[in-house]
């Protein structure tokens, strides 16, 4: 325990000296994530937000002869333009596309209303035209609205209770979140979050190996009565020790840059607070084993620093495949799939960032499981530094 | 005490270690002498238990190689042909963890290390990290990481390599030195003269085997020459890879 103890330590205060570890395994690996993505999710809502708020633009014919409709319109956000057009001339507007739909208010229209018949109005659009199709129904909304809340007058106006014209009411319930965009937000959140270990960790699993061996300090190493696997759990635990780290600093970063993004509007839990933050910390702990673990594997097979490097850049990316699997398929949590590590923590902290926690059977299963993975790559890690070819 | 007997070792096809026993008595220096590739550091290697050999073992102070890797280790100190330090840590720190693995207390330690410090003229560089270091401090360094747990046996391969030659006067009377108190101590060199000038005993290993062995003046008879130059390219067959 003790000989452990003295390798972590001192691969801690190596590596804790090495600036070129420090940038990229605390600073620039759990910060790029959070700063890319906040930047991004940010833009993405600005623009479906920013549609929604602009004012329809309609231009009307014969504005003077329903003075009401067009108070109606203008408290909703209807930017109402005043021309006087024909029927013709307000085809042809539409036909050359320079505007999305057109209202024409005839001069009847005050006398109808007046007489309780059906005053007419007409809405001039290209229903093909599916660039228009938002501004179109917008105005057919609000008209459909104005005739409601007209006829409901009327009735009351008759002593009648407006509610007898509505027989049924249909409640529409929409049990959906707004899941198709967030999946795939939530599925590069969480990338960046392993992402981000998987930095603070590859600098240790090189050095502590690969660049160990180019130093010439391993062969020493092992000439000390150190049984080898103490020596490789001692670096394994280092490296978890930097991954641990750069996850906090990470998920740190991510509670204070989505602190200014409207998460709710994404279909996320809008409160990425600490609670959550440190629910997601303790998450994806278990999988600090199975990187520093499987890093340390890959570098104990490869003859140099670089070549370490070349193949740990690779290896970074495999996190990554079963979280696209899962966006693109949109994979349900199963029991099964909690087997899996990186995409059963990806699933977890979905659930929880949607505020939709999975059962708590599950969140052990991910983390045993997870664990359990973890400890066979430290044992195959262990098992190629019990080579003789370890010393190149 | 070292004694190796009929040790094999094969990497692949080549054939590294044909047949190698000698004995390395306390308290004596004993060179191992080849040109290069003759198997001089692959002995070394399986006697400081990287290596395993194919056949044959070597005994350490009564500690086998192959039953006993552990006591073997315990019993050694060692300085390999690449002797790298942690350049982000101090000499001192260098040496502090190969003692603390040696499962050494940290006063006993310290004290240690000091000790090694003023033995190795190092007091100077002892707090400064190992970044700079010329090739001379380093090998101190690493010789003063060989010697912290008082090892009765040391194994060092081509010590003297990039040395000047102030540093390896230096590191000839630290050897001297460390015999007069009555270690064992192994080294291997494809150097004539250093060898000439420290060994009490020599191995000369060519091709795998040992060629000859004995004290320098036993040599000379037993080939009839004067110089030891000239006995040992009788008994290489070659004077390929002598200095």
């Amino acid at each position: 325990m003790r000989q452990i103890f003295t390798v972590f330590r001192k691969e801690v205060t190596d590596n804790l000296r090495d600036r070129r570890t420090l940038m990229s395994a605390l600073l620039f690996g759990p910060l790029f994530g959070p700063l890319l993505f906040a930047g991004m999710i940010s833009l993405t809502l600005e623009r479906s937000i920013g549609e929604s708020v602009e004012a329809l633009r309609l231009p009307v014919s014969g504005v003077d002869n329903a003075p009401s409709l067009m108070r109606f319109l203008s408290q909703n956000n209807v930017d109402i333009v005043d021309i006087a057009l024909t029927m013709e001339a307000a085809r042809a507007v539409i036909d050359a596309g320079s505007e999305d739909v057109v209202l024409i208010v005839p001069d009847g229209y005050g006398e109808a209303i007046r007489a309780g018949k059906p005053a007419v109005v007409q809405l001039v659009s290209d229903n093909a035209n599916s660039n228009a199709t938002k501004s179109i129904r917008r105005a057919e909304r609000l008209l459909s609205a104005y005739e409601r809340q007209l006829g409901a007058l009327r009735l009351l106006a008759r002593g009648i209770n407006p509610a007898v014209i509505n027989p049924i009411a249909v409640e529409d319930v929409d049990v959906s979140t707004p899941t198709g965009r967030s999946i795939m937000l939530l599925g590069m959140m969480n990338y960046f979050i392993i992402f981000s270990m998987l930095m603070g960790g590859l600098y240790l699993a090189t050095d502590t190996t690969a660049g160990e061996r180019e130093r010439g300090s391993l062969e020493p190493l092992l000439t000390l009565p150190v049984e080898r696997w103490r020596l490789i759990v001692g670096k394994v635990l280092a490296t978890c020790l930097f991954m641990v780290l750069s996850l906090a600093i990470s998920l740190l970063a991510f509670s204070v840059s989505l602190a200014f993004v409207p998460l709710a509007e994404v279909g996320m839990a809008s409160n990425f607070g600490l609670p959550v933050a440190a629910r997601i910390f303790l998450v994806m702990l278990p999988f600090a084993l199975v990187g520093a673990a499987g890093m340390t594997a890959v570098a104990s097979f490869t003859k140099s620093y670089k070549e370490a490097q070349t193949y740990l850049q690779v290896l970074m990316l495999v996190p990554t495949l079963p979280i696209i699997v899962a966006a693109l398929f949109t994979l349900k949590p199963t029991l099964s799939l909690m087997l899996v590590p990186s995409l059963s923590q990806h699933l977890v902290i979905t659930g929880l960032m949607k505020a939709d926690p999975l059962s708590m059977v599950f969140v052990v299963v991910s983390f045993a499981s997870t664990l359990g993975i973890g400890l066979l790559l430290l044992g195959l890690a262990a098992r190629l530094y019990r080579r003789e070819g370890i010393l190149g | 005490m070292i004694e190796a007997r009929g040790l094999k070792k094969s990497f692949g096809k080549v054939q590294a270690l044909r047949d190698v026993s000698f004995v390395a008595p306390d308290g004596k220096v004993t060179g191992l002498l080849g040109p290069n590739g003759a198997g001089k550091s692959t002995t070394l290697r399986i006697l400081y238990t990287v290596l395993n050999p194919d056949a044959g073992t070597a005994v350490i102070d009564g500690a086998d190689i192959r039953l006993d890797s552990m006591g073997v280790r315990r019993r050694i100190g060692v300085l390999p042909h690449s002797a790298g330090l942690y350049p982000n840590l101090s000499a001192r720190e260098n040496i502090a963890y190969y003692g603390r693995l040696l499962g050494m207390q940290d006063d006993a330690l310290q004290q240690r290390i000091d000790e090694l410090a003023g033995l190795l003229e190092l007091e100077d560089v002892i707090d400064r990290r190992a970044k700079g270091f010329s090739q001379g401090q380093r090998t101190k360094v690493a010789l003063a990481r060989a010697l912290v747990h008082k090892p009765r046996n040391l194994l060092l391969d081509e010590p003297t390599n990039g040395l000047d030659v102030m540093a390896t006067r230096a590191l000839r009377e630290l050897i001297l030195k460390l015999k007069n108190e009555g270690i064992c101590i192994l080294f291997s060199s494809h150097i004539m003269q250093e060898v000439a000038a420290l060994c009490d005993e020599i191995v000369i290993i060519g091709g795998g085997r040992v060629v000859a062995a004995g004290t320098p003046e036993a040599l000379r008879q037993s080939t009839g020459e004067q110089e030891l130059e000239e006995a040992f390219v009788k008994v290489i067959g070659s004077a390929e890879g002598l200095q």
